[in-house]
């Protein structure tokens, strides 16, 4: 697939001279869903304001379905819908007229099917003539998505949309995003809610200090950099592990009937063969065994801070 | 040229005004009669003519302009001031419009409202007095020109504001004085000779000579200048406007 957005060693410095991106590159697919993923203060606001145009960068270039963002921006943002982070509406306007302007801002005739159907889609409906200050957090939310859909993207940047949303409707939420997808609409989110990412995402990118640390495959990632736990239940609790056992690295719990063995998927031998002869030989017996796969979250927590030492 | 995109800003921007429009409307009705009760009966009895103009129908040009250039500044600073405020900017800087566009969207829309109270005032006057206009065309002539200038200047403003004090700050103490002074309520002939002169350093007083022209066919300062003066105005301002679109001042990060 060809890649619809293309970001090349774009760099950000604030005013102040803090360098927010730091020659970040960035090929996205047409269709898929990318989750970006980083600590605050990482860039992913700013990475997102500068490829829409709210930011102008320090160096680099962006394209967006072949057209850059500088010289040719009104063909790169009219493919572009973007919801901010925060939540920036006018208070006084009806929630119906607030989703109407932002599509005539994009140049599109007036549609008011399509207009009705994504307010109906956002449960947004029963509240179309409100005023925007009548709603709460989590409906305004959703009014910022439904203004960044009035236009019918082709690109769309969702910054933290689910922060402030009960579950019930976050669960409407990923309905919309799934079928935006199945429409071939291609999607950038963040989020720090990693379930989020793993549940939704195709790729999963990593940002941290202005520099993206990995860009993967969703599944490759979580097999890649997977690490996987056994834990051996013991049907009588020991107080230290047995000494023929040292050489397999085991821990054991806190209430002594459980050995952990942590292994990485990756490698040609996980070892457990031998692991359960040399249990078997020890004369221990067992209760259950059960494996963990670590979580995005995991793989995360461990990049970051690795990042830091 | 997107269109759409301007008169949806337009529009959006036209929709605040009518969902105050009583206020809209009431205040320089309100503001206006009480210019007639206090300039045209208490002080005017006793002026009784200007230039051979009854006082009560002179001061109807310098009403006019005065209400025309503050609501022009301040609908139009107000406008593009208020996104960046609330942070709804975001939308048009992210959008398929120029800078181009989103000028003739907030300036059109200030000039409009400016423009409705105009004639409100103009309306209310002719209630109080009797007013003929000599030169109707020329009349609305500048009244446009004064709308549109003011309003552009007022968008400058806005963009230019980091808070409400400064947003406060220009028209309280640049525009209301040179209105004030700039011959509204007074012919510049009746100041003493010194102050004529320092007077035609006002770029105001043209515009309200070259106004009051148009009603009464007299003028402080020959039409020609008045004319020159506010097309000068308004270039001046397209200049800035352009300058700042140029650089993105005070709009984009
Ligand atoms: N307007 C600004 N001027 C100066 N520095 C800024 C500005 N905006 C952001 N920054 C800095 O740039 C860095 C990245 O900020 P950014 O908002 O992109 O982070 P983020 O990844 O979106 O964080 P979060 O998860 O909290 O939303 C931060 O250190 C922030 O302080
Ligand atoms: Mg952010």
């Amino acid at each position: 697939m060809a890649a619809i957005l293309s970001i090349s060693d774009l760099r950000k410095s604030y005013d102040g001279g803090f360098e927010a991106l730091k020659g970040v590159s960035l090929d996205i697919d047409e269709g898929e869903i990318l989750a970006l993923l980083g600590p605050n203060g990482a860039g992913k606001t700013t990475l997102i304001s500068t490829v829409c145009g709210i930011i102008s960068p320090t160096s680099g270039s962006v394209k967006v379905g072949g057209h850059c963002t500088l010289s040719d921006f009104r063909a790169a943002r009219s493919l572009i819908g973007l919801v901010p982070q925060e939540i920036n509406l006018e208070p006084f306007e009806k929630v119906i007229n607030s989703v109407r302007f932002s599509r005539g801002l994009f140049g599109k005739p007036r549609n008011e099917a399509l207009i009705e159907d994504i307010l109906r889609k956002l449960s947004l409906w029963d509240k179309r003539n409100s005023q925007v200050k009548e709603l709460s957090g989590g409906m305004k939310r959703r009014v910022l998505i439904a203004k960044a859909l009035a236009h019918e993207p082709r690109v769309l940047f969702l910054d933290e949309p689910t922060a402030g949303v009960d579950v019930e409707l976050r669960k409407d939420m990923w309905e919309v995003v799934r079928e935006l997808k199945a429409n071939g609409v291609t999607i950038i989110l963040t989020t720090h809610y990693i379930e989020e990412a793993e549940a939704i995402a195709d790729r999963v990118g990593v940002i941290a200090n202005g520099e993206i640390l990995l860009v993967k495959d969703k599944d490759e990632l979580m097999t890649q950099l997977g690490q996987k736990q056994l834990c051996v239940h013991l049907s009588a609790p020991i107080s230290d592990v047995p000494a023929s056992l040292a050489a397999h690295a085991l821990e054991l719990n806190a209430e002594g009937d459980a050995l952990i063995y942590t292994y990485d998927t990756r490698g040609e031998r996980t070892g457990i063969t031998s692991l359960l002869n040399d249990v078997a030989a020890a004369g221990l017996v067992l209760a259950d065994v059960s494996t963990r796969q670590s979580s995005l979250e995991d793989i995360f927590v461990g990049l970051v801070s690795g990042d830091k030492a | 040229m997107n269109l759409t995109a301007i008169w949806s800003i337009y529009r959006f921007e036209m929709t605040r005004f009518f969902r105050t429009l009583f206020q809209s409307f009431l205040s320089p009705v309100l503001s206006t009669s009480l210019y007639f009760v206090v300039f045209g009966a208490a002080i005017g009895s006793r002026i009784d003519q200007v230039d051979g103009i009854d006082y009560g129908a002179f001061i109807v040009p310098g009403l006019i302009m005065l209400s025309v250039m503050t609501q022009s500044i301040s609908n139009a600073s107000f406008g593009i001031y208020f996104p960046k405020f609330i942070g709804t900017i975001y939308e048009l800087l992210s959008a398929p419009v120029s800078f181009l566009e989103i000028v003739l969207g907030y300036v059109g829309a200030a000039a409009t409202k400016a423009l409705f109270i105009g004639v409100v005032i103009l309306a209310t006057s002719s209630l109080f007095v009797d007013l003929s206009i000599a030169h109707p065309m020329a009349m609305v002539l500048f009244l446009l020109l004064t709308c549109l200038s003011f309003a552009l200047m007022g968008f400058i403003i806005g963009i230019w504001a980091k808070n409400f004090e400064q947003l406060q700050l220009v028209p309280l103490l640049v525009v209301t004085p040179l209105v004030f002074l700039g011959g509204s309520f007074y012919s510049i002939s009746m100041l003493p000779p010194i102050w004529q002169k320092v007077t035609l350093f006002n770029p105001v007083v043209y515009l309200i000579s070259g106004f009051r022209w148009s009603f009464f066919g007299t003028s402080d300062v020959p039409v020609g200048l008045s004319l020159l003066a506010i097309g000068g105005f308004t270039l001046a301002c397209l200049c800035v406007i352009w300058w700042i679109f140029k650089t993105g001042w005070r709009i984009r990060e």
